[in-house]
């Protein structure tokens, strides 16, 4: 009974609005779905429930615990370079060479770095202490970097000119996204360790970094994930369009079909964590989190261990969102490092849970297919205002207006700032008629 | 001495004028943040539309025949620093002001500049097109050669013309702010109001209108550091996008908050940069004969490989927050 009032609390009045807002936004499809077709209708879609899951993720963090994390695009990228480590089909000429033996190498000069750094740190037990032991620590960073770099520049050099790159292990897609997931986990434990101590604006710029830093390091790291050369194609877990057709299946109705079977699968596993999420957010383990997010002083004093409890948050919201990375470059099939912005993959994301509604699982679901729609249509509706326009300036000898389409591409992000302003200006807490209007 | 030559061929000059453009932006970040209480991430955007500003002037003066001995960019500079001042006032007051008179969190202004940021990026690259961009219109670059040969020198140090204006600019407007803030009234309030906003305000400060001075101060530097960087690269509309995590980085290595220490940040930063993808063996070639025989130099010698150079901003950034989150000029304030 009383695990159940909340909930019910949360659904009594938003529950007409929500019903609205969702309608609309079937509708929105619907008239997507007969404009551009189907199978144009299900990539978005597709695409778009991938969103929903990374905004849900970004919901933990930021909904529940009011944690600043602008490295969603770091975390998108690690979802896609593990996905392609796991499913990517074996690269036998990788492991018919030197490269394992010579990656092995490096492993074990990274660990014996990273022995000598924990060794350092341990220095105090010696006598030496204060700027002294600084002074030894940092001495054996930069001596653990040299070794490291000593083994691994030739092992990458090697690899890249032999073999290319390490490949995948061939095993399931699905495995390969549970391993973006776990992966994740594990960078946003790390990066939550020593980051999370910092206030709002500064965790921002921090994350921000940290996930450009994670960006150049998987673009040029070419011998684990090829870099800017990109990989491709990247193995579906359901039938691809080839492989229908080869079954005797129209390309229309292949391409239909096998994104269904995908949509399917992607939908399937947002349920599963919408429900989890949904369930946490009820239960008193939501509760000491919102406790946390609106008075940590007064959770710490009741005896919560803030800093821990924020950790979870960061690392079950970097989950979802290594998931979604993967389930992205798994559906488009590449994997191309130089293809991630921090507007479309950090910035967007954060629109989507801003105008969905902070807080709120359904509002952040609604929200993020929304906003991911509207970033899909805005270019073709841009296409086709300045058609218009041009023609119209060309009609009173202006002349036409050049390069439409690559213009038109751009609108979309000055309609991703127009949304978020308008949000923040007239409804700070989401999801509300007028942003939804005018979609 | 020609490994000296090429080390400020190499990193004395690149770095003084990355430092120049990363300085002047994080002044900017700084002062906003001392006044206003928020991490302006639209000024990265600030800085492009201030270069695309002066690449508008630039163009029309071109247009209008007009050959001038300076680089177009520079002489149109004043003009462009007034208009992109006038743009951040009208950014300030469609944007942040609403936010701030409900009293929004800073927090709240924090994704409203990133609302910003989205917007000005649109509308640059929905009017000018994605591609790069010259802002020398008319008059190409002229390089100066100084002769070394004197001291035993084979090849001369390289100097553009534009980087030399650059020094001058980035000098007389340090020396300029220094005056303002120190001398004036209004900088004295300035300082006032970054210490103790509600003391200021009850001691008759105008707080509205040291806002707008800020806004004027901030927008019409970035616009130099814009321009600047459109000199010394190309001019993109993803120019500064790029730069605004250094320039953070450089703010909040100076202090947040501190002027003084912002300009120190960013040269700080710019040289770190610069010297971590430096290849060393260049300059410590003549170590090779004193070395004993099967211990040569190898051939890159760079702390770091360059397509990471940008990272070695973050990294300094990070490493910052985690040590020393206020900044190497602790407690002072601007």
């Amino acid at each position: 009974m009383s695990a159940a009032s909340p909930a019910a609390r949360g659904w009594d009045s938003p529950l007409l609005r929500g019903l609205l807002l969702f309608a609309a936004m079937f509708l929105i499809v619907v008239v997507v779905g007969v404009v551009q077709g189907q199978a144009t209708m299900l990539l978005i879609l597709t695409q778009a429930t991938a969103f929903a899951l990374i905004a849900l993720g970004l919901n933990i963090q930021w909904g529940y615990g009011g944690l600043f994390n602008f490295a969603i695009m770091g975390f998108l990228m690690v979802g896609g370079a593990s996905t392609v480590f796991l499913s990517y089909p074996v690269n036998m000429e990788f492991w018919n060479s030197d490269g394992p033996m010579l990656l092995g190498r490096a492993l074990l000069a990274f660990l014996a770095g990273l022995a000598l750094v924990l060794a350092a740190r341990r220095v105090d037990r010696f006598g030496i202490r204060g700027k002294g032991k600084v002074v030894v620590v940092a001495l054996a960073w930069f001596a653990g970097y040299v070794i490291y770099r000593s083994q691994i520049d030739p092992a990458a050099d090697y690899i890249e000119s032999t073999a290319g790159f390490v490949g995948g292990l061939g095993l399931n897609p699905v495995l390969g996204w549970l391993f973006g997931g776990l992966v994740s986990a594990i960078i946003a434990f790390f990066i939550g360790r020593i980051s999370l101590g910092l206030r709002t604006d500064y965790l921002a710029i921090a994350t921000i970094g940290i996930s450009e830093i994670l960006r150049a390091l998987i673009k040029n790291m070419d011998w684990l994930t090829r870099g800017t050369m990109t990989v491709s194609p990247m193995p579906w877990p359901t039938p691809l369009p080839q492989q229908l057709q080869a079954a005797g299946m129209s390309i229309a109705d292949s391409f239909v079909s096998a994104r269904v079977m995908f949509l399917a699968l992607s939908v399937v596993i947002l349920i599963v964590a919408f429900v989890l999420v949904q369930r946490a957010y009820g239960g008193p383990w939501g509760r000491m989190m919102r406790a946390i997010r609106d008075n940590h002083i007064s959770a710490a004093s009741m005896g919560k261990d803030v800093t821990g409890r924020q950790l979870e948050l960061f690392i079950f919201g970097s989950i979802l969102m290594g998931i979604g990375g993967a389930i992205l470059a798994t559906f488009t099939q590449i994997f191309d490092p130089s293809g991630y912005q921090p507007i479309n993959h950090t910035f967007m994301v954060w629109v989507m849970v801003i105008v969905g509604g902070a807080g709120n699982n359904w509002g952040v679901v609604l929200g993020a297919f929304l906003i991911y729609i509207v970033w899909i249509i805005s270019d073709p509706l841009a296409q086709l205002i300045f058609l218009n326009l041009s023609a119209f300036t060309d009609n009173i000898g202006w002349g036409a207006i050049p390069e439409i389409d690559s213009r038109a591409l751009q609108m979309r992000v000055f309609v991703l700032g127009v949304v978020i302003t308008i949000a923040l200006r007239y409804a700070p807490k989401g999801l509300i008629p007028e942003v939804v209007k005018r979609t | 001495m020609d490994e000296l030559i090429f080390f400020i061929n190499r990193v004395l000059i690149s770095g003084t004028v990355l430092g120049s453009i990363y300085a002047l932006g994080a002044i900017g970040i700084t002062l906003i943040f001392g006044i206003l209480r928020f991490a302006h991430f639209a000024h990265g955007d600030m800085m492009t539309m201030g270069a695309f500003v002066s690449f508008v002037l630039a163009s029309a003066l071109a247009a209008a025949g007009i050959v001038l001995p300076l680089p177009t960019g520079f002489v149109v500079l004043p003009v462009a620093m007034i208009i992109t001042a006038i743009l951040a006032l009208g950014l300030d007051k469609g944007f942040y002001a609403p936010l701030r008179a409900r009293g929004a969190r800073p927090v709240t202004l924090l994704i409203a500049s990133i609302g910003v940021t989205l917007m000005i990026q649109g509308l640059i690259r929905l009017i000018f097109g994605s591609g790069t961009r010259s802002i020398y219109v008319s008059a190409p670059k002229d390089i100066f050669r100084f002769d070394m040969s004197w001291i035993g020198g084979s090849r001369p140090i390289n100097i553009t013309e534009p980087q030399l204006i650059m020094f001058v600019v980035t000098a007389l407007l340090v020396v300029a702010l220094h005056l303002f803030l120190t001398r004036s009234r209004l900088g004295k309030a300035m300082r006032a109001m970054a210490d103790n906003a509600d003391l200021a305000q009850v001691s008759g400060i105008n707080t509205a209108l040291v806002v707008r001075v800020t806004w004027v101060i901030a927008g019409s530097l970035a616009c130099v550091a814009g321009t600047m960087l459109a000199l010394d690269v190309a001019l993109m509309p993803d120019l500064a996008f790029n730069i605004v995590l250094p320039i953070f980085a450089a703010a909040i290595v100076g202090g947040l908050g501190h002027a003084y220490g912002a300009i120190v940040g960013g040269f700080l930063i710019a040289f770190a940069e610069t010297l971590a993808v430096f290849n060393w063996t260049a300059v410590l070639r003549p170590l090779n004969n004193v070395l004993p025989e099967g211990m040569a130099l190898p051939a890159n010698l760079a702390l770091v490989p360059t397509e990471y150079k940008l990272t070695v901003a973050f990294v300094i950034l990070v490493i910052t927050l985690l040590v020393r989150p206020t900044g190497i000029f602790k407690g002072a304030s601007t």
